[in-house]
């Protein structure tokens, strides 16, 4: 399915991350948003509360990010694309609704302009300390995606491979922006809307006799109805049959719980995507994400001109995280050097993948600026081969 | 008796408000005595009265046993999270205007950890109809103290009685924005089930509290006997004041009880105050926003 021509304004822009994800929800089709200010992600709710009223979209400032949170999933059962968008504390409110989003398999969209933390932290300046929270946030165990742009123009696309994601696998999608991603001004190309590809909704087209809304096909997602279509579907957050009915028993939650982690960890081949530059070979590979992907380059190159082999993987998802491709490369690489702007949270991924089978070395940086990126040439430089030796 | 020496027609219902639950849920989990289930009825009643388009209708429920609600009613049902039922509710409505959406849950949940939620959906006049069922208690969780509890009062968590001043609910939501208000009791049947006929076919924020016994956690705790001594003292305590100033409605511990329509205005709605904002804001190149 292509884009909503009405919506997409196709063009070269010179435009921030924010506003770039912001034309990206539109892209993809998303008609209802609702959010709370706070900084640094204000600029997305702008931009959408001004661009909504001329193309059919409902943007509704809430009283709170908790609001927010569920008002959008109240959108989806109404027929909507629906996102929100918010940092820090505001991410910590959404918590139980992004849990809420896993256990009724409501797909929908959640953005969060990473600041320096914990709790009021750093309004204006940049962290990456939410990825644990990303995954693992609200209570009870569930699996869910969540992407991380490096660039505005990558804010603009993966915005729409966000709403793509939770369609395709019904599932909250998170989009794991940076301050410094979200107010950075680049180029940003916005492709004539048939260009863009959308997923649809998986809305049921079978007989109403007999459909179950938490019934899933074989890759594990069930298809949906919504509110007003004659179904008299029940939608709960407590533990369900494939009616959707409440049962409060440990084999309805196996069923159940099992299948949310599932769809996500045994469909990983085709969610999980990274971007890998010359990690053939590699003695050492950086792994990052977000900002931290482009403050390592001049590392990368200074070590490389240095005689280091260094290759770089960047993750595109941060959940599901590219496990079997960080084994694969354990088993050749001497040492990873993973850069983040927290005291060490996807590197406990690397580590967990790596097994112990080489070196694990972090760069942490408390947040509120970028790395220097002498501090990750150098640990480069004293990790590889050569510095062994 | 087996089925078979029954001479009843099972393919007929043998209550009308039958066809309105998910009779397959049955039974429900509300204790003896319990006031939420006669709401359902007339809940019922109400909607089968109201003319509405039952595909239509959706309705939202927090949680607590009144959040149950939504999971019996064979409508589109929604059980959220606790407090947050109206902030679903407003966006389910605001996607799909032609819903006809219905928030049903309890005192705690709306007014409690719902409380921000409540006076902000009442201050838009998103259209929807909030049915706030109030036994002055945390019946799910074990009778704790409720922002409704009256003062001397014990609860789990009040065990020498509660001293907080509690929520004037007819007052919270008229001063908040509500164009239709009444309060009445479990015991009022046909009363609140025109009431709740009425807030449905009310366009606005329309809200109806209805006093429920909670005999399990809030009667026996308070010596109030069960669910039959609760109705026989709304029956007797309760007075009819339609269109009585919702700030002399406050309740005390068995104390006498004000009931009847208070507010009963019209208002534009959140969708039309929007629409007709825009509308002259941008002229022709508006299309008003119909979902």
């Amino acid at each position: 399915m292509k884009a909503d021509p009405k919506g997409v304004v196709a063009g070269a822009y010179f435009i921030d991350g924010d506003h770039a994800c912001a034309e990206g929800a539109i892209a993809a089709g998303c008609r209802f948003v609702a959010g709370y200010p706070i900084t640094p992600s204000t600029e997305i709710v702008e931009r959408i509360a001004e661009r909504f009223p001329l193309i059919g979209g409902m943007f509704i400032q809430m009283e709170d990010e908790i609001a927010s949170s569920i008002a959008i999933q109240g959108a989806v059962w109404g027929g909507k694309k629906a996102m929100t968008v918010t940092s820090g504390p505001g991410f910590s409110l959404m918590m139980e609704h992004i849990g809420l989003a896993a256990m009724t398999e409501t797909p929908c969209v959640f953005v969060d302009v990473q600041r320096g933390g914990p709790s009021t932290g750093l309004p204006t300046l940049p962290g990456q300390g939410d990825m644990m929270q990303a995954r693992w946030g609200s209570h009870g165990d569930y699996g869910i995606i969540a992407l991380c742009p490096n660039s505005p123009q990558e804010s603009f696309d993966l915005t729409i491979k966000a709403f793509n994601l939770a369609e395709q696998y019904r599932v909250p999608v998170l989009v794991m922006l940076d301050e410094c991603v979200g107010h950075m001004t680049e180029r940003v190309v916005v492709p004539p809307a048939d260009e863009i590809e959308i997923t649809p909704r998986r809305y049921w087209d079978g007989p109403k006799e007999g459909f179950l809304l938490f019934k899933a096909g074989p890759d594990r997602v069930p298809p949906m109805v919504k509110a007003g279509d004659g179904y008299n579907i029940h939608v709960t957050s407590l533990t369900h049959d494939e009616r959707g009915y409440p049962v409060m028993t440990a084999a309805a939650q196996e069923k159940l719980v099992r299948r949310l982690i599932d769809k996500i960890r045994l469909n990983s081949d085709a969610i999980v995507e990274c971007r890998e530059e010359q990690t053939a070979g590699a003695d050492v590979v950086i792994v990052s994400y977000g900002i931290t992907s482009r403050i390592a380059i001049p590392a990368i190159e200074q070590a490389r001109r240095e005689g280091v082999k260094v290759g770089h993987l960047r993750l595109i998802t941060a959940w599901p995280f590219p496990a079997k491709r960080i084994r694969e490369l354990s088993h050749h690489v001497s040492c990873f050097v993973v850069p983040e702007i927290n005291y060490g949270q996807m590197v406990r991924e690397v580590e967990r993948c790596v097994a112990g089978r080489t070196r694990v070395e972090r760069v942490s940086h408390g947040g509120g600026a970028v790395h220097n990126p002498k501090d990750i040439y150098a640990k480069i430089m004293s990790c590889g081969k050569e510095e062994r030796k | 008796m087996t089925e078979e020496s029954m001479d009843i027609d099972m393919s007929m219902p043998t209550n009308t408000v039958e066809e309105f639950l998910r009779m397959e849920r049955m039974p429900h989990i509300w204790c003896p005595g319990c006031g939420i289930g006669t709401t359902v009825n007339c809940f019922a009643h109400a909607l089968e009265t109201s003319g509405l388009d039952l595909k239509k209708v959706s309705i939202v429920s927090g949680i607590g046993c009144t959040g149950r609600v939504a999971g019996y009613l064979k409508l589109d049902s929604f059980h959220t999270t606790h407090g947050r039922a109206l902030p679903f509710a407003t966006g389910l409505k605001l996607a799909n205007p032609d819903l006809k959406v219905v928030v049903y849950s309890g005192d705690g949940d709306l007014t409690a950890i719902g409380g921000n939620h409540f006076i902000h959906a009442a201050r838009r006049n998103v259209d929807m109809t909030v049915i706030l069922i109030n036994n002055f208690i945390y019946g799910m969780t074990g009778g704790q103290v409720a922002p409704t509890t009256p003062i001397g009062a014990t609860a789990s968590t009040a065990p020498y009685g509660n001293f907080e001043e509690p929520f004037n609910l007819p007052y919270l939501a008229e001063s908040c924005g509500a164009v239709y208000v009444a309060r009445w009791t479990a015991y009022h049947v046909r009363h609140a089930t025109k009431a709740i006929k009425d807030a449905l076919l009310k366009r606005g924020f329309s809200f109806v509290e209805i006093l429920a016994p909670c005999p399990t956690l809030y009667s026996r705790r308070n010596r109030l006997g069960d669910g039959l001594d609760q109705m026989k003292f709304y029956k007797d305590n309760s007075e009819i004041k339609n269109g009585a100033d919702t700030k002399t409605l406050g309740l005390s511990f068995q104390g006498k009880i004000i009931v009847g329509k208070f507010v009963d205005k019209d208002k534009p709605t959140y969708l039309d105050s929007m629409n007709a904002f825009y509308a002259q804001k941008f002229g022709d190149t508006y299309s008003p926003y119909k979902g």
